[in-house]
């Protein structure tokens, strides 16, 4: 079963939550309370029951929770199997599923996690990276097996980047990991482009939040898109790259191009609040074409979303994610941010007192 | 006191083997210590003996107590064929396996940038003299599918490539009484890919 839900989360000495342990019933999570106590903590944990670095990108050590520095685990029942992540002291954090020890790409199969952060706000005007990372979590959400493509370029180019840098010139060397490069790179662009197709598929063109435009490009001209392509443009590359010392080329260098499609302009000249709407309807568009195809909304983690939006488009929000049915998790200052979905939602308060958390349950 | 000393090195040494801890260290030390006659001097001399007697055999890499190994040596196994493996483990393990009556050649490794394993710490050069000496007519590339296993693999086949050999690799897919619903999609497709008629 792909695409389930969190039925119950216990975490433990992670960051400011000592002990929590928190069951779900289905309906979007709202959880509110003051800055610093530990809400995001509570997202957070979740956007770690899929594969990577969770939506702080996050060290294993950096979660652990002080001055008692323990470790960390986080305990949960995803799409009914039980997923459990810890990490000692020192130690690379470990995954387990149903009790026996699983790589963490075998998570991209139980649940399909998406999140909004409000570092994303400057997602639209800061590097390429952020976006083509933003761009592979949603192709992740489509395409489970993305995770261990991206993960094999990743070796291979990381390989030929040593030898740029060593200034190492067996050409077949060179060729030998190009190939691997070209193979695993021409999966990367096809299923990133499959995930593109099914996004603008996916956006309404008339609802609350506006429709994006989208397209992937290169630095300086198009990504080849071919393995034969890519190979040659690999190949191509090196004396370049050698002056360089890395790749120049390739799929690691791609970039999500995106419009505000009813204004015509680039999304980074957008106004703020536009750019934020523009990111909404881009994961409400995932989350309605994961929906169609499995039967199932994905994850969604909306952190300090709700502030951003005026009432008339948050009642908007609240009423899509109900209809798509899928777990979400938001969070915000305070109740009244929520107060649209009364009974409708789990409303939940995080406090902090002695940098240990507490939440509560509220009942509406 | 140096006994005790020595015993907490040979703890200490012991605990440096694949797949033991301190703690499984010390229980062997123990048992060892326990069963002198019946283990722990016979495992000295033997270590002794291996020590002194096994080597890399100058032709393929395998494990020998001569210059040449057993399996280059025997005229049981087929020539014109060669089997090239990363490591001793690899031919161990198609050994135990009985599949395969050719010989072998050991890389010694796969390329690896990071760990500084260049084509010079493999033995290529080695692999290309026997195919011209020994008369192979085909070389098989039992690496791993992973990244490092298959650049080396394009890499070796790139080598060879003007010798005229003929160069094939292990192929890629379901395993033997494997289930379809438990395979990696990764998996699933090279299996399609290298589907044959029935």
């Amino acid at each position: 079963m792909t695409g389930g839900r969190v039925a119950t989360l216990a975490l433990s000495h992670f960051r400011s939550h000592r002990r929590t342990r928190l069951t779900f019933d289905g309906r979007p999570v709202a959880v509110h309370g003051p800055n610093g106590a530990g809400k995001t903590n509570l997202l957070e944990a979740v956007s770690l029951l899929s594969p990577g670095r969770g939506m702080r990108r996050a060290q294993a050590e950096e979660i652990i929770r002080r001055p008692e520095a323990i470790g960390w685990r986080i305990a949960a029942e995803v799409a009914g199997r039980e997923v459990e992540l810890r990490a000692e002291p020192g130690q690379p954090r470990t995954t387990r599923i149903d009790g026996k020890a699983a790589p963490q790409v075998g998570l991209a199969r139980l649940a399909r996690v998406l999140w909004l952060v409000p570092a994303m706000d400057r997602l639209w005007l800061e590097g390429a990276e952020g976006r083509r990372r933003f761009l592979d979590r949603m192709t992740l959400s489509f395409l489970p097996d993305h995770a261990e493509g991206v993960l094999a370029y990743e070796k291979a180019m990381r390989d030929r980047n040593r030898l740029l840098k060593d200034g190492v010139r067996d050409g077949r060397w060179y060729d030998a990991l190009e190939v691997q490069m070209a193979r695993h790179g021409a999966g990367i662009e096809a299923r990133r482009r499959d995930a593109l197709e099914r996004l603008t598929a996916a956006q309404t063109k008339d609802g609350p939040f506006p429709a994006a435009d989208l397209a992937l490009i290169g630095p300086e001209e198009e990504v080849p898109e071919t393995e034969a392509a890519l190979l040659e443009a690999f190949g191509r590359s090196r004396p370049r790259d050698m002056a360089a010392g890395r790749t120049l080329v390739g799929p690691h260098r791609a970039d999500l191009a995106g419009r505000y499609a009813a204004k015509d302009i680039e999304a980074r000249l957008c106004s703020t609040g536009e750019q934020k709407a523009l990111l909404i309807s881009l994961i409400l568009a995932n989350a309605r074409a994961l929906r169609a195809e499995t039967g199932q909304a994905p994850i969604l983690l909306l952190d300090e979303v709700a502030a951003h939006l005026d009432a008339d488009r948050r009642a908007a929000l609240y009423e899509e994610l109900l209809t798509l049915g899928g777990q979400a998790f938001l969070t915000g200052t305070g109740p009244e941010l929520f107060a649209e979905f009364g009974p409708d939602a789990h409303h939940l308060s995080v406090t902090e007192t002695g940098g240990e958390s507490t939440v509560a349950e509220v009942s509406t | 006191m140096d006994a005790t000393r020595d015993i907490e090195e040979l703890i200490a040494l012991m605990a440096r083997l694949p797949g033991l801890g301190p703690r499984s260290a010390r229980r062997a030390v123990l048992h060892l210590l326990k069963k002198r006659d019946g283990q722990l001097l016979p495992l000295a001399q033997l270590l002794d003996r291996v020590g002194r007697s096994v080597r890399a055999c100058l032709n393929c890499g395998n494990l020998s107590t001569g210059n040449i190994c057993a399996l280059c040596d025997s005229p049981k196994r087929a020539t014109g064929v060669i089997c090239v493996v990363e490591d001793v483990a690899d031919l161990w393990a198609m050994e135990r396996a009985q599949v395969f009556d050719g010989r072998y050649h050991v890389l010694g490794g796969t390329l690896s940038p990071l760990d500084d394993i260049g084509p010079d710490d493999l033995h290529i050069p080695k692999l290309r003299d026997r195919i011209a000496a020994e008369d192979v007519a085909e070389v098989i590339l039992a690496l791993n599918a992973t990244v490092e296993g298959q650049t080396t693999a394009h890499y070796v086949a790139s080598e060879l490539a003007p010798t005229g050999v003929r160069v094939s690799s292990l192929a890629q897919g379901v395993p033997i009484g494997g289930e379809l619903d438990y395979l990696d999609d990764g998996t699933l497709r090279a299996a399609l890919t290298a589907r044959k008629s029935f």
